[in-house]
Formats: C-alpha cells, sequence, structure tokens
C-alpha cells in the first residue's frame, strides 16, 4: 500500500484517490498470491452490518430520489435465466429493456440485458441499434462445476454470437478448499477468451458466506483482470445483501487506490423493490462516491425490480400511489 | 324480548401459530366444575404432539434469536392481552374451577402478575445464573445459560390458569419453546392464553397447546426423543414415576413436581436452561 | 446545480445531487413536539408556579431561536419538591408492593414508545442533536432502561444484595444535557424500581423533554409526589445537593462539578454516585478491520457532536499503520453532513450552548499553538447557531493539553504507540478512566488489554454501545457508581 501524503481534503475528492502510476502486480504463484491477500484487513461483521443500518436510514426525497431511480433503471442488467427461456421470452425482455415504459419516454433504457449463451444471438438481433448492451452467462453457469475447456468453449460460443459482456462464475468448490491459484488462473483464461467483451465476475457470495471471504475473493477477481465483481447468479438462497455490496465496494476502492485499475461492482438477485435498489446506491455513494455512479460500474441484475422503479418514478410524478398493472409484465 | 342464539366458541389446538383441530377427528366433552356442558375440545393425538414438536424446534431457533428484551416485550405483551380480555378469562376460571367471582378475579390477576414477573426475567437471567469465572492462568472464562431448546409441560390438572402460567411462561422467559399439554378436565383457559399468544408477536411454534386425555398423551410426550425437558406438574407421584423412566430413554431434563412452595423461586428458570463457560487466552 | 430528468447521459447522472453525496432536504416536524409556550414546575403530580415567579428561556442551539419558557427553581420549590418526595416515600411508594411499582414502570416505559417521536422531535430542537440519533438511539434506550428496572422491582431478592433490600428513601438526581431523557430515564428507572421517591433536576440548557416525561408519568399515574421534576440553574442543583431530606445524591456531570459535590456532601449522610468526566482512549492495534474501525473511531468522538463523556477522544494507533489510518480518516470525516439536526440525513448536529463553543474554540486554538498538526472539515457551517466543524489533531503527544483535558466536542487527538504495553500505558496516563475502546482482530490481545485498562467500560471492536443490562460507570476522576445492570441497583439500595 502506498503512502499519499498528509494534506487537507478539499470536497472534491472526498471519495477516492486513485492513482494514476501504479500497475496491477503480476501473479506468478499461489504463494505470492496468498501472500497479497495476507495483507487484507479482516472484516468485523457486525461492524460492517452496523454501517449499512445506518445507511439505511438516509432519507432520499424529492428531485434526489426521481435522480436515484432514472439511475437505477440505466443501471438494469435486465434479466432472464431460466430453463424454460425461449426466443418469444427474450424478444419480450428485449423490447422492454429498450424501453421500459411506452407510455413515457424519458424513461432511460437499462444497461443490459443478461441471457444464456444459446439465447444471445437472438437478443442482439432484437436489440440492434439500440444502446443496451447484451450479457451471457458463462462458463456452465450457475454451478461453474465443469472442466476448464468446456467451461471457456462456453464462453468462447457466447462471445462469437455477439455477446458485449461475459458474467462468469468462479470454482467455488477450489475456493473453499482452498486452491485459490487455480480460481484465479481460470478468471485470467476466461479473461484472455473473452476478447472485447467486458468481463464481469460472479463470486457467489451466498456460498462463500464469510465477509472476510468475500473480500479475498473480490482480489483474486480483480487481481486476475475482472472489469466487474458481481455478487451472486440469482440460483441459490443467499444472493446480493447489502453488507456484501459494501465490502465488495470496500475492495473495488482500495484496489483503484492500490493500482489505479477501476473495477465495477454487479448486485444481483433477490433486488425487488425501488427502496432496496436506492439503499444501494447510497452505500455506493458514500463508499466510493461519485465515480462509481454510472452503469459503466455499477450495475444491479434483476428482473421485477424494473417495475417497481417505474412504479415509484410515476408516484413521485403522480403523486399517487399505483397500480401494479400499469406496466407490462414482461 | 326475543332470545338471541349465541355463536359458540369451537376450541381447537395451537399447533406452529395456526388452530386445528386434532388430525384424529377426535373430540371429548369438557364440563364445568358442576357438570355442564362448556364444548367438545379437540381430543389431541400422537401425531399431533410429533407435528408440535417439528414445529417447536422450528421456532426455537427463532426465538432464541431475538433479543433478551425483545423476549421480555413479547411475554409483557402477553400480560396487555390476558389483562384486557380479564373478563373472559374469569369467567371460564370460574366455571372450570367452581369457584365464585372474587376468587376467580383474584387467580386471574395474580395469574396475569405471574406473566407480568416472568416477563422482566428474560434479560436478567444469565446475570444471575451467569458470570465471569475467576479460573487459575490466563483465560477469560465466563458461564452463560442457554436456553435446554424444546420442553413438554404437562400442567397441573386442578389450577387452570395460575397453575399453566407459572409452568408454561418460565421455559419460555428462559428462551425455549413450548408443548403443553393443557389440563384434561380444565382446559379452556389455557386455550384461551393461547389464542392470546397470537396477538403477542409471539412467533409461531414457540408455545404449542395440546388439549386431550392426559394419561394417553403424557407418555408419548416423556418418550419422544427430539424433546429436550419434560414438565410432571400435571401427573400423580407415581405416573411421574413412569414417565420419567420414559424420559431418561433420552437423557430428558426432568423436573418433579415441586412440593415447597417457593414464593419467588426462580427454579422453574434453573430447570430448562444448560451453562455453557467458554475459555479465551489472555496475552499479547 | 444540473437539472435532473432531461439529460440522460451517464456523465449528468454520475454529477447528480446522489452522485456528489448532496441529498434533498428531508426535515422532521417541529410542529410534532407540540411545544408549549411556558413550563411551570412537576411537583407532587401537578405543573406549578416557581415561587420566586422566576423564569428563563430555553433555545434551540442550531437556530438560536426561543423554543420555550422555563421555571427557575428557588430553594424553597426545592424544598417542596423534597417535602412532596419523602411525603410519597413514606406514604404510598414504601407501601407499594414490587410487583405494583414494576406496572408503572412499565407503564412509563410502554408509553415513552408510543410518544417516541414526539420525544425525539422535542430532543433534538432542545438539544441540537441529529433527530436520527434521537430517534435512534436516545428514545428507544431510554424506553429500553424503564423496561428493564422494571422486571427487577419485584426480584430485587435475587439480585445479589441480600434477601430483601430496602430503598434509601429520597434520591436528588442531577442530570446533563447531552442526552437528556436518557440521563433521566437512567436515574428514575433503577431509583424508582427499588422504592425510592425522586427529585430530578435536569439541565438548565435541555430541560423539555423531562418536562414532557412529567406529563408521560400523570398519564401512567404515577402517584403524586413519587418523582418531582425541578428545573432551573446550577443554584437550584445546589439547593438540592445541600437540602437535609435527601438521603441520596446522584450526579452525572463535569469532573469539577463532581468534585464540590462531593465536598458538600462529605460531611452529610447522604450517599453519592458521580458518572464524571473522561478523556477515553481508541487503541488500534495494526490487525484491526480497518473499514470497521475508521467508523468505529468516527463514531467514537463525533456521535453526538462529541458531547459524550465516554468519548474515544484520544486515538492512539499502532505507528506501523499510522500513516494510512489518518489518510482513512480524514477521508471519512470529510464525508461527515454537517448540520440542520432536524434533517433526517444530518450526521453531526449543533453545539449545545455559546459556553460550550467557545471552550471548545479555545482548547482546539491551543492544540494549534501546542504544534499538532490540524484537520478540519470543509463542510460549511450554519449562519445562525453554535456549529463547530469536525476536526483532527495528529501528531499529538501526552504533554499535549489536548491529550489531557476534556474538549467536550467534535475534536480528535491522534497519538501513537509501538507495543501493546505503550498503548495501556498511554492510556491509563490520564487521572480520568471511564471507557476505551480496543481494536483488533486477536482477541487474546484485546482481552490482555482490556484487563489492563483502567476503566468501566471498555468497547471492543465497535465503540459507545449502550444497553440497560450492561454496566455503565467511571473509575478514579470519571466518578464512582454504576448506572445499568443489576450493578445499577446498588446505588439505591440501603446495602
Amino acid at each position: 500500500m502506498s503512502t499519499a501524503p498528509l494534506r487537507l481534503v478539499t470536497p472534491e475528492d472526498h471519495s477516492v484517490v486513485i492513482q494514476t502510476s501504479s500497475q496491477v502486480p503480476r501473479i506468478e504463484s499461489e504463494t505470492q498470491l496468498r501472500s497479497i491477500l495476507a495483507t487484507l484487513s479482516g472484516v468485523d461483521s457486525v461492524g460492517a452490518e452496523a454501517r449499512v443500518a445506518k445507511l439505511a436510514t438516509r432519507s432520499i426525497k424529492k428531485s434526489t430520489k426521481m435522480a436515484a431511480l432514472d439511475l437505477a433503471i440505466s443501471m438494469v442488467d435486465l434479466t432472464t435465466l431460466e430453463g424454460a427461456d425461449t426466443p418469444g421470452k427474450v424478444t419480450s425482455l428485449c423490447t422492454k429493456a429498450m424501453r421500459p415504459s411506452p407510455m413515457d419516454l424519458s424513461v432511460p433504457s437499462v444497461a443490459a440485458v443478461c441471457v444464456y449463451p444459446d439465447l444471445v444471438a437472438h437478443a442482439r438481433a432484437v436489440l440492434k441499434g439500440s444502446s443496451v448492451a447484451v450479457a451471457a452467462v458463462a462458463t456452465s453457469f450457475p454451478s461453474g462445476r465443469a472442466s476448464l475447456n468446456v467451461k471457456l468453449m462456453d464462453v468462447r460460443e457466447a462471445v462469437a454470437n455477439g455477446a458485449d459482456e461475459i458474467d462468469m462464475v468462479i470454482d467455488r468448490g477450489a475456493f473453499l478448499s482452498g486452491r485459490i491459484g487455480q480460481v484465479y488462473e481460470e478468471i485470467v483464461a476466461v479473461k484472455q477468451v473473452c476478447g472485447n467483451a467486458h468481463l464481469k465476475v460472479i463470486l457467489e457470495t451466498g456460498e462463500l458466506v464469510t465477509y472476510d471471504n468475500v473480500r479475498k475473493a473480490s482480489w483474486i477477481a480483480m487481481l486476475a483482470g475482472a472489469d466487474f465483481i458481481k455478487t451472486s447468479t440469482g440460483k441459490v438462497p443467499v444472493a446480493a445483501t447489502q453488507p456484501v455490496a459494501l465490502v465488495m465496494l470496500e475492495a473495488v476502492r482500495d484496489f483503484a487506490e492500490t493500482t489505479g485499475q477501476i473495477v465495477g461492482v454487479k448486485v444481483a438477485g433477490g433486488i425487488r423493490t425501488a427502496k432496496d435498489a436506492i439503499r444501494y446506491l447510497v452505500i455506493v455513494n458514500e463508499t466510493v462516491g461519485s465515480t462509481w455512479m454510472t452503469p459503466d460500474l455499477f450495475r444491479f441484475g434483476a428482473s421485477s425490480l424494473l417495475n417497481d422503479l417505474l412504479m415509484q418514478r410515476l408516484k413521485q410524478q403522480r403523486g399517487t400511489y399505483i397500480r401494479p398493472d400499469e406496466f407490462s409484465g414482461d | 324480548m326475543s332470545d338471541r342464539l349465541e355463536v359458540r366458541k369451537t376450541y381447537k389446538l395451537l399447533i406452529n401459530g395456526a388452530f386445528p383441530r386434532s388430525e384424529s377427528g377426535r373430540s371429548y366433552e369438557v364440563t364445568s366444575a358442576k357438570g355442564e356442558f362448556l364444548a367438545n375440545a379437540a381430543q389431541g393425538s400422537r401425531k399431533d404432539l410429533r407435528d408440535a414438536v417439528v414445529a417447536a424446534r422450528a421456532a426455537q431457533a427463532k426465538w432464541w434469536s431475538l433479543s433478551a428484551y425483545n423476549r421480555g416485550q413479547v411475554i409483557y405483551r402477553l400480560a396487555e392481552m390476558a389483562e384486557s380480555r380479564s373478563d373472559e378469562l374469569v369467567e371460564f376460571v370460574k366455571l372450570s374451577e367452581g369457584v365464585n367471582s372474587e376468587k376467580a378475579k383474584a387467580s386471574v390477576a395474580k395469574a396475569i402478575d405471574r406473566i407480568v414477573w416472568y416477563a422482566g426475567w428474560t434479560d436478567k437471567i444469565s446475570q444471575v445464573l451467569g458470570g465471569a469465572n475467576p479460573v487459575s492462568g490466563p483465560f477469560y472464562n465466563f458461564s452463560v445459560p442457554k436456553p435446554s431448546g424444546v420442553i413438554g409441560v404437562i400442567t397441573p390438572q386442578d389450577s387452570s390458569l395460575e397453575g399453566f402460567v407459572e409452568c408454561v411462561i418460565a421455559p419460555l422467559a428462559a428462551g425455549n419453546s413450548v408443548i403443553a399439554l393443557a389440563s384434561e378436565k380444565r382446559p379452556i383457559p389455557a386455550v384461551l392464553l393461547g389464542e392470546m399468544t397470537e396477538t403477542s408477536d409471539f412467533p409461531a411454534g414457540v408455545l404449542n397447546i395440546i388439549t386431550g386425555i392426559t394419561s394417553e398423551l403424557a407418555p408419548e410426550l416423556a418418550s419422544h426423543e427430539d424433546i429436550d425437558g419434560i414438565d410432571l406438574e400435571g401427573v400423580s407421584a407415581s405416573f411421574a414415576d413412569e414417565l420419567a423412566f420414559r424420559a431418561a430413554g433420552s437423557i430428558k431434563r426432568v423436573l418433579r413436581p415441586s412440593k415447597k412452595n417457593q414464593k419467588n423461586s426462580i427454579h422453574r428458570l434453573r430447570a430448562f436452561v444448560e451453562t455453557s463457560t467458554v475459555w479465551h487466552t489472555i496475552g499479547q | 446545480m444540473n437539472s435532473v430528468g432531461t439529460d440522460m447521459t451517464e456523465n449528468n447522472l454520475a454529477n447528480s445531487k446522489l452522485g456528489s453525496l448532496q441529498y434533498d432536504p428531508a426535515p422532521e416536524s417541529a410542529a410534532i413536539a407540540k411545544l408549549k409556550s411556558s413550563y411551570g414546575l412537576f411537583i407532587n403530580g401537578k405543573f406549578t408556579d416557581p415561587s420566586k415567579h422566576e423564569q428563563f428561556e430555553t433555545i434551540n442551539p442550531a437556530t438560536e431561536k426561543r423554543l420555550a419558557t422555563i421555571s427557575q427553581g428557588s430553594t424553597s420549590d426545592i424544598d417542596k419538591a423534597v417535602k412532596a418526595a419523602r411525603k410519597a416515600y413514606d406514604n404510598v411508594w414504601s407501601k407499594t408492593t414490587g410487583a405494583e411499582r414494576a406496572k408503572y414502570l412499565y407503564r412509563i416505559a410502554r408509553i415513552i414508545q408510543e410518544r417516541s417521536r414526539e420525544l425525539a422531535v422535542v430532543e433534538t430542537l432542545d438539544n441540537g442533536k441529529p433527530i436520527r440519533e434521537s430517534r435512534d438511539v436516545d428514545i428507544p434506550l431510554a424506553a429500553a432502561h424503564f423496561f428493564y428496572y422494571a422486571g427487577w422491582a419485584d426480584k430485587l431478592e435475587h439480585a445479589g444484595f441480600g434477601n430483601a433490600p430496602k430503598p434509601i428513601g429520597v434520591a436528588g438526581q442531577i442530570i446533563p444535557w447531552n442526552f437528556p431523557l436518557m440521563m433521566a430515564a437512567w436515574k428514575l428507572a433503577p431509583a424508582l424500581a427499588a422504592g425510592n421517591t425522586c427529585v430530578l433536576k435536569p439541565a438548565e440548557t435541555t430541560p423539555l423533554s423531562a418536562l414532557l416525561l412529567g406529563e408521560i408519568l400523570q398519564q401512567a399515574g404515577l402517584p403524586d409526589g413519587v418523582v418531582n421534576i425541578v428545573t432551573g440553574d446550577g443554584a437550584t442543583g445546589s439547593a438540592l445537593v445541600d437540602h437535609p431530606g435527601v438521603d441520596k445524591i446522584a450526579f452525572t456531570g463535569s469532573t469539577g462539578v463532581g468534585r464540590l459535590i462531593q465536598q458538600r456532601v462529605a460531611t452529610s449522610h447522604k450517599r453519592l454516585t458521580l458518572e464524571l468526566g473522561g478523556k477515553g482512549a481508541n487503541i488500534v492495534y495494526e490487525d484491526a478491520p480497518i473499514d470497521e474501525m475508521i467508523e468505529g473511531i468516527i463514531d467514537g468522538i463525533f456521535f453526538n457532536q462529541g458531547h459524550v463523556c465516554c468519548a474515544g477522544s484520544r486515538l492512539l494507533v499502532q505507528e506501523s499503520i499510522a500513516d494510512d489510518v489518518l489518510r482513512r480518516l480524514v477521508r471519512r470525516v470529510e464525508q461527515l453532513r454537517v448540520g440542520d439536526p432536524m434533517d433526517k440525513n444530518t450526521d453531526i448536529g449543533a453545539i449545545n450552548s455559546a459556553d460550550q463553543l467557545k471552550r471548545i474554540k479555545e482548547l482546539v486554538a491551543y492544540g494549534e499553538q501546542e504544534g499538532a498538526t490540524r484537520y478540519t472539515s470543509s463542510c460549511e457551517l450554519p449562519k445562525k447557531g453554535f456549529w463547530f466543524a469536525p476536526t483532527v489533531f495528529a501528531d499529538v503527544s501526552q504533554s499535549h493539553r489536548i491529550a489531557r483535558e476534556e474538549i467536550f466536542g467534535p475534536v480528535l487527538s491522534v497519538l501513537t504507540f509501538r507495543t501493546p504495553e505503550e498503548a495501556i500505558t498511554k492510556a491509563n496516563n490520564t487521572n480520568y478512566g471511564l471507557a476505551c475502546g480496543v481494536w483488533s482482530e486477536k482477541g487474546s490481545r484485546t482481552l490482555w488489554t482490556a484487563e489492563r485498562l483502567r476503566a468501566g467500560v471498555v468497547w471492543a471492536n465497535t465503540y459507545n454501545k449502550f444497553d440497560p443490562t450492561s454496566p455503565f460507570g467511571g473509575t478514579r476522576e470519571s466518578g464512582f457508581g454504576r448506572e445499568g445492570g443489576k450493578h445499577g441497583l446498588e446505588a439505591y439500595l440501603n446495602v
């Protein structure tokens, strides 16, 4: 860790001081990786949860709330990851992604849609000409339990089909049994195969369980070249939580200050209400500041969240509570 | 003046926050002390008990995860509910026990005050029963009383409310969940109190109440292996021996009927806690 | 400022109000307080005029606007109150069973919960602390104290003081302005539970929540005279301390005044407990959980604007991580939202009085003179009211005044240490001994440190945590006696 000179802090840089001259260290061995991780501080779970609870009391009203709702909408990765997905389902999803509210064209489009690799080409076609990106989950999502060859093939096909973003899963079995070198190398390999597609690394924090593990896994992913670190697949009982997001945001902040590399964060799974989404934005705001308050660096992986954001937005405008049927069910 | 026909109440079991009839479909007659018909109470079965134990086990973790302050507030709220419905309780204590209004009122008032007494214990038990132990050596050592878990309570046969409260609220205050066998012949005040727990923020399954034939249900309670402790207050001495023998099969904590009249004793709290002692090294 | 909702490009969203940490005002409504224009003294169950018809004003320290007119209790008012308390003790309260006393206290706890929003607004208007703190900390703890001690009233024989411990009689209780309602609860609840009657003297600058409590006592049906509330300044407090009809004095406030009280009471029969000042050391070892530790240091000194006797006003940080900690600390201080206490998003409120602000400024000027390096938040302070921007002094040494004297404001002094032994020596190098913090992920070292600290309270990996079950109080010149837990009963029993 570098030691910046002490000075009186001015309001503009109350967020993060990003090193311009440092680099991401090259990791040659698991031992070296282990020694870097050993320099990380532990997380006191009581303290982390208390911080999140206090941030949840922030009262976000009026124009701040409108700005937050629009920002959240623009940060959504509208997702469908079901065995029963069909081209028809994906068409509906993409249409909604481009124009969430046909009655109100001032509503921004979402950041991306998120689908399985075999539906990428279809999504691409429907979204042609729009600003909405196509993200594909890959690497034997959601379990990640397959050989590296199979997982890389999964990624290659998704990229060949036109995916702009790849959401990969880490090997939790390797992580939990201490084979962190293997976790690291797999991410490096996937990154290479991504080409121009940007890489989100899903940590599956619900399976990592402890905040210490979340912090370690975040650093492994970032050192290996992740563009984004992501909480969950949404396919296990415990998905994104606010304390987990806090720990991940602290990790990207510290990583930026140490290496100059800016990594984004995506929270996914179980985020259903606008209230929740705004709470996450407050955590982003007060942990890393304005640099991350953009879809380029923060995303919500969700499906039903979008309609609640639209409802709350309309409620702010009309001043009354809205019926769910006001919006399409897609 | 035309007589309005009353809408009569059905008295059911309390299991996992719901009020089912017995899965056996059986019922039995409950009469007042003077022999008047009061109700067809559910006659609980072995399977009802089994369901109650499953509910109680799941609920106990939830109950213990609340702060002690919270548990105290929930039990105090039960007292609030009982106070506001005390007329109803007085009427049924009177009918069930065959006492006059004055005695019934005093009994209900006493029962409510005992609920309040136990409510105030939730956040004090560990201060009275636990503490730091000055072991030899550089160790921090402290003992903490934790609840035993799921307690089966055979409540008194005669004291339909006061006795029920004493035997049931104590283990709850210590953090246990409870399956209570109500008095066979005088179950209604207990059933009423059970209804009141549902408006007191008790998590479902923390208190379960089974009405029925004591001689049929008690042995089942005593031998069920997923019950951690049993209170034998509501059976005769000889039956208690038999039940204690059954309970020994899974090394249950057994509380025998107390002969002494211990005013303000906390033996009912002590009976169903497990002292857990932690050592931690002290050093740079 | 950018207009919102028109241009949806990423840049504008990032620069929008949310992105630059600005939130729209989210004010709580002052009307909820339902303040009266003037208040009498609460004696023998009723609000009455003061005998000498002397009054003073209480103001909102955030705006300097008048809130209400308060009665100045004279010596004869104190006499009336003590006599009322004595009569209530002899005729009613000493004859009330523990179970009945308990039920009064439960009622009071419940009503505080019911009227919590009103009480929180009154507290913030009168004291200057953020509404979030009144709402989430002060009022809930006040209710919890009554709830906890209600439960002891009928169980005194289990508290470890013998089979049938008796109350002392009439308690005179003088409380400070930093946690007005909470301090009233800390005093009244155990005293009443144990069977005593009380005369309470709230602080001069923060009488309102105590007066509202008087109304609550009426609503709870508490018998006349069991609690009496006499507002006024230092003279009123003196009269209470000196009154021969009082059997026990409980005082929370500065060590200076505590000393005077102890001297005055020394030749009398009165029992005494004191909760005085402190200069808490927050010890940070190099293996501390970094982010939670930064929050803990911030909470330790800036919570309640630093108006906390147990504040972690000295940071003792292990030298190996001092630079990094200081950098993170200063960054975090800059994020603190200082301003309108009635805004739900405010972190730091107003200084309670002009006097207190003057004192803080004097000591801070001294700190600069002594050569410490000063970092002060660049936050904008409101024009009216009493305000001090959160400040951190680095390069402080043990011999500096700002390392030794209690500032009682949002000012942190940072010192370093090399080894655990040194940390303890420095932490204990004070005449105070109220509270300390220890930050480390190594349990054995934390416990080793806690064992050696001369402090009534040690917080490990946390700070400023209060609970009615947990005894609180100081050693040495931070006072004697404990509040909270079963230990808190001792002060009010004849044992």
